[in-house]
Order: C-alpha cells, then structure tokens, then sequence
C-alpha cells in the first residue's frame, strides 16, 4: 500500500493542564473516508483542530503524505490542500456569502471558478450571493461551508459534524456530496454522531472515548453491540 | 449668510482630519481588538519626519511625501504589531490599554528628543503656502481643498479596499473568526500586520494635513487628534459612514462655535465662571455625550481567563510590609539631601495615586485614565474647604471627591472597558479645561495646600511631609487590602471575572461600580489633599495621569506593591533625569520602553519580584537572618563607618540581590552554595565598600552603578546557586494539579462519582 495520506502518531493534545487526546494513532489512506466515531467530549474536535493544525500537539507527530507536518501553521496546511470545515458552521457571519468564496481563494483557485461550481451545486446559494452569511438557514449556512470543499479540490477533507442541529433530510442531502468528493479520489476525515448516516459513506471506522482509540476497523464491520457501548459506556 | 459657508468650509476641512484619523483607529481597533491610544502620537511622528525631510533637508514635496507616508509610516507599523502588538492577545482591555499608552508615552519621548524645542526650526509650510481660490466669494486656501479632497479619497479606498480586495475582507473575516481565517488558507499575523501599516499610513496622512494648519507643536498635535477619538465612537468603532459623518459633525460644531462666539450675545461666562475653555472641549463633550447615548455594551457572558492573576497578601504580610515600609523611610529620610527628599515625596504622592488604580482597575478590571484629576480635585477641595488643613478638612476633602467620583461613574456607569476608560479621559479633559484652567480655581496659576495639621505632630519640612506621605501610603494599602479580603472586595473580583455570572447571582453590578470609583477617587483625593505645598494645574493634567496608570499596571496594578513599585519608578525617573542630564533623553521614553513589554508578562513586575521572595515565607531562621543583615548595615552607616551612599546601594543591593537567593544557598549543595555566596559576599562588599562620594560623582552615575551590581552579582549568585538542587515548597492546593491527570485517574474518579460517560 502507498504512504497514507494523513497519519496522526500518538499524538497528545492538552488545553492548558487539562489533556484531553492521551496517545492516539490513526491514519487515513488515500482516497479513504474514515468516519471518526465517539461520544461527547470524546476528543473528536479536538484531534480535527491537531489534524488541521490549529491546535499544536504536546506530543506526536502528525504526518501529512509521508511528510512531518507537526507544528506547521493552519494556513500553511490549508494552502497546501488540506481542507477543514470546522465544529458549528464554518462560514464567517458577517461577510457576504461572496466574500465568503473570496476568502476560500486562498486555495489557488480563482473567485469565478468557485461561483460557477458552487452556484452549480446548490442553486440557493445563487440567489443569497449578497446576503450576510450569518442570516442564511442553518442548512444553507452549511452549504456555504462545504461548498469551499467542494469547489477547491482538496487533498484531503477534514469533516466536522457536519450534521449539527440539521434536519435529516439535509444532512442526507449533504452527506451526497461528500459521497461525490469521495468519489473524485479525496480522502476525507469525518467526525459524526450520526453513526448509522456516515458509516453508509465510509470506508473505515475509528471509534474515540476518552482520548484514547477504542476501536477501528472497516466502517461495514463496526457493529450495534461495539457502538453502543462506545456510546453508553461500558 | 456668506460667513456661514465660510465656516462651514473651514468646518469641512476639519472634519475632514478628524475623519482620517478616526478611520484609522476604526481599522485597528476591529482587526485586533486594540484602541490605539498612541494613534495620534503616531500622526506627530509622521508630521515631524515630513518636517525633517522636506523644510530641514530640502527634499521636494512629492518625494518627502513618498518616503513619508508610504515607507516609514507602514514600515512602523508594521513594526508595531510585530513588536508590541501581537503579544497581546489574551490579555484583559487593562493591559492593552496600557501598552497603548506606552507607546504613546515612547513616541512623545522620542519626537522630544530628536525634535527638541528650541523654537529656533524652519516653519511648516501648508502645501502651496499661499495659494487660494474664490469659493462663493472668500478665498479658500489650497491646503484646505487638499485636505477635503484627501478625506474622500481615502473615504473611496477604504471602501474598496475592504469590500472588493481579498486583504480587505480577509482583515473584516478575522474579526468574524480568526481561526476560520486560518482554516481557509488566510495569514492572520499578516492581516494584521497590513492593518496596522495602514493605519499608520492614515495617522501619517492626517498629521502631515493637521501640522499644515497648526503649526509643528508635539502637543496639540497628539491631543488634537485624540479629539478625532469622538469621531470613532460615534461610529460605534465599526462603522467607517458613521465615523465619517460624526467627523464632519464635530468639525461643523467647532467652526460654528468660532463663529458665534464672536458674538455680543454670546455669554463670556457662566455663574462666574469663564467659558473660554470650551471650544476646546467641543469634541471631548461630543465624545461624553456619544459615548452616554451608545447602546448599552453587551455583558461579556461566562468567565475568560485572562493571563493575569494575583495573590492576596496574608495580614501578616500585609502589616509586616506596612510597618517596614515606615521604618525604612523614617531611617532613610534622615540621610537624604533636600531635593533628593522632595523626589521621594514625589515618588510618594505618585504611589498613592497610582494605589488609587489597585480597587478599580486591578480588583474591579475598570480602567480609569483621570486618577490625577482626582487627586487635583482633592488638593483643591483641601484648599478651600474652612479648618486650615485639619484632619476634618481632610475628611471632607475625601469625602467630596469620592461623592464627585461615584457621580461621574453614575452616567458612565453601562459603559465598560474602552468606553468606560474613554469617558473617564473626557472627564479628565473637562476638568482640566474648564475647571483647573480658571482664575477661580488656581488663582495666579498655583494654589497652596495647607500642610495636615495633626495635634501635637509638626510636620512642617520636607522630612515631615515624606514621613507623612509614607505613613498615609501604608495605611491606604493595609485599607485596600483589608476590602481585598471583605465581602465588597470579592463583589470587585467578581465585577472583573465575569459580570454576568455575578449579575444573575443577585449582585447589584451599578452599586459595586459605583463603590469601585468612589473609594478610587477618596484615595487619589489623599495623594492632592497631602500635597502640603504649592501646586499648580499642570500638575493635574490630564497628559500627566498617563504616566502613572502605565507605571501601576507596570508594577502589578492587582496589588498593592505593584502601586508603590510603579509610583516610586516614576519619582525615580525624574531623579535620574535631574541628576543626570546625559540621560535626560533615556528618562523620557523609559516610562513607554518598560510599558511596551507589559505583552510578555501582563502581571506586572512585582509579582514577579515577589515569586523570587515567596520561598523565604515560613523560613523564619532565613527572614530574621536577613533582617539582621539590613540592621547590620543600618548600624555601620549609623556610626558613620559607611557613608548613606553606601549604606542606600548596600542595602538595595542585600534587599534585590542577596536576599532572594538565600535560600538557594541555604540549601544548595556544596561546591556550587560556596561559590554563589562568594558571588553575592563580593558584591556586598564592593556596594558597602567603594567610597561612592568620592570616587563617583553624580547621584545619576551611582544608580546606575547600583544597577549594574545588582544586575551582574545578583544574576550570577543566582545562575550559580539554581543549579543547586532545591527543596521546592509549594502550595498544597496546587499539588497535582499542574500535572494533568492520567486517564486511569479520571476513570478512577468518574466511578467513584458515579459519573459514566
Ligand atoms: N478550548 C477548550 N478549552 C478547554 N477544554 C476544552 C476546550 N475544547 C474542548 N475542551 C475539552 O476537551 C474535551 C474534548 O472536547 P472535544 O470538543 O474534542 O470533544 P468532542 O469529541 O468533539 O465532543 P462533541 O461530540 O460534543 O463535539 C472535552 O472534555 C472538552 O471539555
Ligand atoms: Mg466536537
């Protein structure tokens, strides 16, 4: 098998004294979705923000196509193709949703190609180009933010609950397209409480709780009885 | 009719000043949180470097123009945020404030020292000096049309600039979310390094016009512009139209005042007063009445946690201080020159006004820029009032001036943080300008403040007053700790952690305000009630109260020490800069270079003095030692075997350097304990046994002398003796917890709470 694309190496994180990943491996091949599972305060978000680079490790390497990436800065990874669509709506409220797509130019693609694929896409969109983003509906807000995925190619994507507070329909919906991304070669990363929906998507499974990596495996082989206790404690 | 459009132009090109100073601020301040109180001072630099250029070295204009505003100024910008700025964040509004502050002290030292003036400079010359045109039948200068016509452009640029460029909405997409910024690929660092070039770029722009029409004058210079402050608030510090629109507001208002005060009917003065104070405080009232009409600023919900923390001294502590403190200073006071005293007075005064910070600004975390002012009402009120100086004048002198300072917190009192501290700055510039400023008031420029008359004490020469000022320093502070420790104390603490919380627990936010300011404003009023000499206004002014609220935060304006450490700096700055007139430009931007490093450690210096000294607590055998030790070098200068000068660096030098590191050597191991000994045995020896008198000959040399020892011996006792291995002693309550816990631990404790996630 090649080299994977993403690989977190015991990796330790910690806010202040308090650590919260105690020592987790993991790693996503190319062109893999891996569905990162877990209860709440699990350490989900917080081992997306060491994956993306916002939060620096206290231990570990993170490790991005074979490279050592750790301690490299957010913007650097992300202009480097590593695309994260944060906790909550990861739009900036207060610009329009245009300038939103400016602000996703950073990636190397040009302002008119990422109108044309995005306006494609969710046709909605279109017609809210200058309204302020923060006074769209939650599912288009969401939209907006997986359109930057959509419409700049990453490398690899970096997925967090995308399906916070959204109706099942949409995040259906949603869950199509990154299905389409995935099929274009992308490895993703996705964070879900939604098991049952992310594990239709995904490759493989890794199971979090307590900081630490209690399971993985192949998403189809992840059982009821595995993700209850995971959820329920055992 | 002809006149009023003449007025109205002239109001325009005013306002048009205001407008680009005031969108500058406007830019900083939404892309890093940080109200640039050096804004102004930074416009004076730019004016005096075009100045340089152009009239001193001949340059042509476009050139001079060129290097001025589009070299320099981004590049100190730049600089700026590099340097100063973006060690900021996570720090309270206090200490941002401060930096601010800093750096405004720093430039005016600066332009001083480059700029000395000597009045003996080449004149500013308005661009096309002498160039009218015809508008509607008065002559216009071409300055004027110029400066019209450069508030729109930027007007224009800015608006593209931050709605069609990829910088500019990336510097509107930090303020959303700077980490989303990150996530897109977008350098925050950068975006507010370009903020802060072009905001400099507009100070330079709005200095250079401003310097046209003023002359080149270090002060009205910053302080006009301070005056475009208004103008930012009004548009909410946000909205770029707004700002615009209060700035043409403000320059219409000041040029109609100008015009009808010309007027017979115009009132000169007011129950006696005179009123020619207030064209100048037109802005500052716009400034009072937009900041009182703004809509109430949003409680800040949930507690942060801020950088900065500070310990409750114990009683013991407390009183063991206090007491000390008198002691030295009735020991030293017998050995010091006159003027050398009067500087130590000095050092007094400013302390207690800076302790008048430590309940509102350190406990409370309201920043208040007029503790001076207050201090000028109490020397005023201790003037006036009947009894000549008794202790019931005293009294009642607090008294007023805590009931004027809970007053003036009444209307400011929804305001917090920038806005809050704004106010108080209008205060302060009211006061000086319409107040201070009077014949009423300080008749022929100075009033004298009866000295305190306590029954059967004379303390009527400097010793006495310094004594006095000692004594009232150490009982306000064992006072400010004792509310420290009360149950108004914790509502201050309260007030500062988190508003709302404390606010849905029941507690009244408005009273505890007002209490913050009232004693605030009772404590300052002691350091003007105590004056016991002339003063004057200058004394009071608004300028002045800078210094001081940098050098409290400087010191640790959480505590108590931190007051006394930052008022005794400033005294001792001025005796330096006394002393030593070689240094006189050193002293003058010393206040700002020490504020500038507030970013690296927002709990000010004494805090971190007093880690140093913390482990001596509990070892009594090490305290008394060291106690002795300062006796025993009190007892050689008493017998004359030492001079004072070498008993004063002697002693300073057992107190910073030897002292601290006893306990190391204590308990050192062997080689390296006998060898840091040897280190701080030679350096006492060399501070005890140079024959300063003599062999050094100015008092400036000798401090600096004093550093130095301190700064080699000191450190290197201590780079020595660290490498001893230590018993550490810390706090039972910190124990494992600065060890985070294992997992098995959690689990451990999750199941003996029945708790399962
Ligand atoms: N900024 C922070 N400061 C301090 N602690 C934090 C911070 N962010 C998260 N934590 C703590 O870290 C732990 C893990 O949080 P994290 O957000 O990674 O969980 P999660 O698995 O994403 O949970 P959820 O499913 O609820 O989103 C939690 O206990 C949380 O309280
Ligand atoms: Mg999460």
């Amino acid at each position: 098998m090649s080299t994977p694309i993403l690989e977190l190496r015991n990796i330790r994180a910690s806010y202040g004294s308090i650590e919260v990943l105690h020592g987790v491996n993991l790693t996503v091949g190319r062109g893999e979705v891996v569905a990162l599972l877990g209860p709440n305060g699990a350490g989900k978000s917080t081992l997306i923000k060491v994956a993306s680079g916002i939060l620096r490790p206290s231990a570990g390497q993170l490790v991005i196509a074979g490279r050592d990436a750790t301690g490299a800065s957010a913007n650097a990874l992300a202009r480097a193709g590593l695309c994260t669509i944060p906790e909550g709506r990861g739009i900036f409220p207060n610009l329009t949703v245009r300038e939103n797509l400016l602000m996703a130019t950073y990636s190397g693609h040009k302002l008119s190609d990422i109108e044309q694929s995005t306006y494609a896409r969710f046709p909605r969109l279109a017609e809210r180009r200058s309204q302020l983003a923060g006074t769209m509906s939650g599912g288009e807000q969401q939209m907006l933010s997986l359109a930057r995925a959509l419409a700049t190619d990453p490398v690899i994507l970096l997925l967090d609950e995308l399906s916070m507070g959204l109706a099942p329909l949409i995040v259906s919906e949603l869950y199509q397209q990154v299905a389409a991304i995935a099929a274009e070669g992308v490895s993703v990363l996705v964070v879900e409480q939604f098991a049952r929906t992310v594990l239709g998507v995904a490759d493989q499974a890794v199971l979090l709780a307590h900081g630490k990596v209690q399971a993985f495996g192949k998403a189809s082989e992840i059982g009821e009885d595995v993700l209850a206790s995971a959820y329920l404690g055992s | 009719m002809q006149e009023l459009l003449t007025f109205t132009i002239i109001g325009l090109s005013t306002g048009a000043i205001y407008a680009v100073v005031a969108s500058g601020l406007v830019v900083t301040y939404t892309t890093s949180g940080i109200f640039n109180l050096a804004h102004g001072a930074t416009g004076m630099l730019a004016a005096f470097t075009y100045w340089q250029l152009r009239f001193d070295w001949d340059l042509p204009a476009p050139i001079a123009l060129f290097i001025t505003l589009f070299i320099l100024c981004p590049l100190f910008g730049l600089l700026t945020e590099r340097i100063v700025m973006r060690g900021l964040q996570g720090t309270t509004e206090v200490v941002r404030l401060s930096v601010t502050v800093a750096l405004f002290a720093f430039m005016i030292g600066l332009a001083n020292t480059v700029w000395p003036s000597d009045g003996s400079r080449e004149a500013f010359l308005k661009f096309f000096e002498g160039n009218t045109v015809p508008i509607g039948g008065i002559n216009v200068s071409w300055h004027k049309i110029i400066t019209f016509g450069c508030a729109v452009v930027v007007a224009i640029v800015l608006r593209l600039l931050l709605f069609r460029t990829r910088m500019g909405v990336a510097m509107r997409a930090v303020v959303d979310d700077r980490s989303l910024t990150e996530l897109n690929g977008g350098r925050p660092n950068r975006v507010a390094m370009f903020a802060w070039a072009l905001s400099a770029m507009l100070a330079g722009l709005a200095g250079i016009l401003l310097a046209g029409e003023q002359q080149l004058n270090i002060e009205p210079l910053v302080l006009l512009v301070i005056n475009a402050y208004a103008a930012a608030i009004i548009g909410g510090l946000k909205s770029l139209p707004r700002t615009f629109a209060g700035a043409a507001v403000l320059g219409l208002l000041d040029a109609y005042y100008l015009q009808f005060s010309d007027n017979s009917w115009f009132p000169q003065s007011f129950m006696g007063f005179g009123l020619s104070g207030i064209r100048a405080s037109i802005p500052t009232i716009v400034l009072f009445v937009a900041l009182l009409v703004r809509p109430q600023s949003r409680l800040r919900a949930g507690t942060v946690r801020f950088r900065e923390e500070n310990k409750v001294p114990s009683w013991n502590t407390a009183v063991l201080g206090a007491v000390s403190l008198i002691v030295v200073v009735v020991g030293i006071s017998g050995m010091l020159t006159r003027s050398n005293t009067l500087f130590l007075l000095n050092g007094f005064t400013l302390a207690i006004v800076a302790l008048s910070l430590v309940p509102l600004t350190g406990y409370a975390g309201q920043m208040s820029l007029a503790p001076l002012t207050f201090a000028g009402l109490g020397a005023v009120a201790m003037s006036k009032l009947p009894g000549d100086g008794n202790l019931l004048t005293l009294l009642a002198a607090i008294t007023i001036v805590a009931i004027v300072g809970a007053a003036v917190a009444l209307p400011a009192i929804r305001l917090s943080g920038i806005y809050l501290a704004l106010s108080t700055a209008a205060f302060a510039v009211l006061v000086t300008k319409l107040i201070f400023n009077q014949r009423q008031t300080f008749m022929s420029g100075n009033i004298s403040v009866p000295i305190l008359d306590i029954p059967f004490i004379d303390i009527n020469s400097p010793r006495g007053r310094l004594i006095l000022s000692a004594t009232a320093f150490s009982l306000l502070g064992l006072g400010v700790i004792a509310l420290r420790r009360s149950r108004l104390g914790r509502r201050l603490i309260a007030l500062k952690d988190s508003p709302v919380a404390a606010a849905t627990l029941g507690m009244n936010l408005t009273q505890t305000k007002l209490a913050a300011f009232a004693i605030s404003a009772g404590i300052a009023a002691c350091a003007g009630a105590l004056a016991g000499d002339k003063v004057s206004p200058q004394q009071y002014d608004f300028t002045q109260s800078l210094p001081i609220v940098l050098l409290a935060v400087v010191g640790g304006v959480g505590t108590v020490g931190g007051a006394l450490f930052g008022g005794l700096l400033l005294g001792g700055n001025a005796v330096l800069a006394n002393a030593v007139p070689s240094l006189k430009n050193i002293t003058k931007i010393m206040p700002g270079l020490t504020g500038i490093t507030l970013g690296r450690n927002p709990n000010g210096a004494t805090s971190q003095i007093s880690e140093k000294f913390r482990p001596l607590l509990n070892r009594w055998g090490i305290i008394s030692f060291s106690a002795l030790g300062g006796v025993g070098i009190w007892a050689l200068d008493a017998s004359r075997i030492i001079s004072h000068w070498a008993f004063f660096i002697g002693g300073v030098f057992w107190f910073l350097a030897v002292m601290p590191n006893l306990i190391a050597i204590v308990d050192g191991t062997s080689p390296r304990r006998w060898w840091a000994g040897a280190i701080a045995l030679t350096g006492l020896a060399v501070s005890l046994g140079v024959d300063w008198d003599q062999a050094v000959d100015s008092t400036g040399k000798r401090l600096l002398s004093l550093i130095l020892l301190v700064a080699i011996f000191g450190v290197g006792t201590q780079r020595v003796a660290e490498n001893a291995p230590r018993i550490h002693h810390s706090s039972p309550d910190l124990l494992g917890l600065d060890v985070a816990l294992t997992p098995d631990e959690l689990d451990n404790v999750e199941r003996e709470l029945g708790v399962t996630i």
